[in-house]
């Protein structure tokens, strides 16, 4: 499965925070962690912010925390704030002839997989030791 | 706090009319065919003795190819008493009862839109397992 490099990004900053709710990363600490550009990544925090699940301070040396909840947070809920939801994209030229909507109805069943999974875990699951 | 014991034909009625309340059907018949030898199924209940869940399961050896494993069949919380560690304690104490006759994989099978209950299998450390389900609709 390809995810988009913002949607990628999202999921790095979210668990990186998330790891340890308690601490304060700046977005270069973190642009710098995942060899990604401060710009790039302002644009992914900006997201997360006003998806209230992280809060930024002010300021070039305010920096960013967790405060979401961990284990109501799914992997979905990131993905879909930055990838088009499933069913929302417009069609696709032969889409309309059989062989095009036999090959949607196995696109849509790998989707469809494919939310289960990211909706199945948390934050919490993904943190947890192993 | 919960106990967790084996289930006894008494607690089948109580089982019964928390499964009928949570998917719409009681399944008395299914419910009493888990009493059976070499099935392993488990009650929560708390201090008062009132039932806080349950779980059942089984090894199965070459169920579609594959070497010995234990299968979830079934687990099912008092809406009441969730998010205190029922699920877990049962799922733990079905576990333990697996390897203590030396399996080393559990498995089970899950509505993939049932988020709640795939949810709660994901923090107990499972992954997607070796097997794709397949359905036809023969009607």
């Amino acid at each position: 499965m390809k995810l988009q490099t913002a949607t990628r990004l999202g999921l790095y900053a979210v668990l990186e925070l998330a790891r340890d709710p308690g601490r304060t990363l700046s977005a270069a600490d973190l642009a710098e962690r995942f060899g990604v550009s401060n710009h790039h990544l302002a644009k992914v925090l900006g997201t997360l912010s006003n998806a209230g699940l992280v809060r930024g301070g002010r300021g070039a040396s305010g920096g960013y925390r967790f405060i979401g909840n961990r284990r109501r947070t799914t992997l979905m809920d990131i993905v879909a704030l930055f990838e088009p939801a499933p069913g929302s994209r417009p069609a696709e030229a032969g889409e309309d002839t059989d062989i095009g909507s036999a090959l949607q109805r196995v696109l849509l069943e790998i989707d469809e997989i494919a939310e289960a999974t990211l909706r199945s875990i948390s934050l919490e699951t993904m943190l947890k030791p192993k | 706090m919960v106990a967790i014991r084996p289930v006894q034909a008494a607690d089948l009625p109580a089982i019964s009319a928390l499964d009928a309340r949570l998917t719409g059907a009681g399944k008395p018949a299914y419910w009493r065919d888990m009493l059976a030898p070499g099935r392993h199924f488990l009650i929560a209940e708390t201090d008062k003795g009132a039932l806080a869940g349950f779980i059942a399961g089984e090894i199965r050896a070459w169920e579609f190819g594959q070497p010995p494993a234990g299968w979830v069949f079934a687990i099912q919380i008092d809406p009441r008493r969730r998010l205190k560690g029922v699920g877990t304690a049962l799922f733990e104490a079905l576990v333990a009862r697996f390897r203590a006759e030396g399996v080393t994989r559990v498995r089970t099978l899950v509505d993939r839109k049932d988020h709640l209950i795939l949810s709660f299998f994901r923090a107990q450390g499972m992954v997607a397992g070796p097997s794709l389900q397949l359905d036809k609709d023969l009607s």
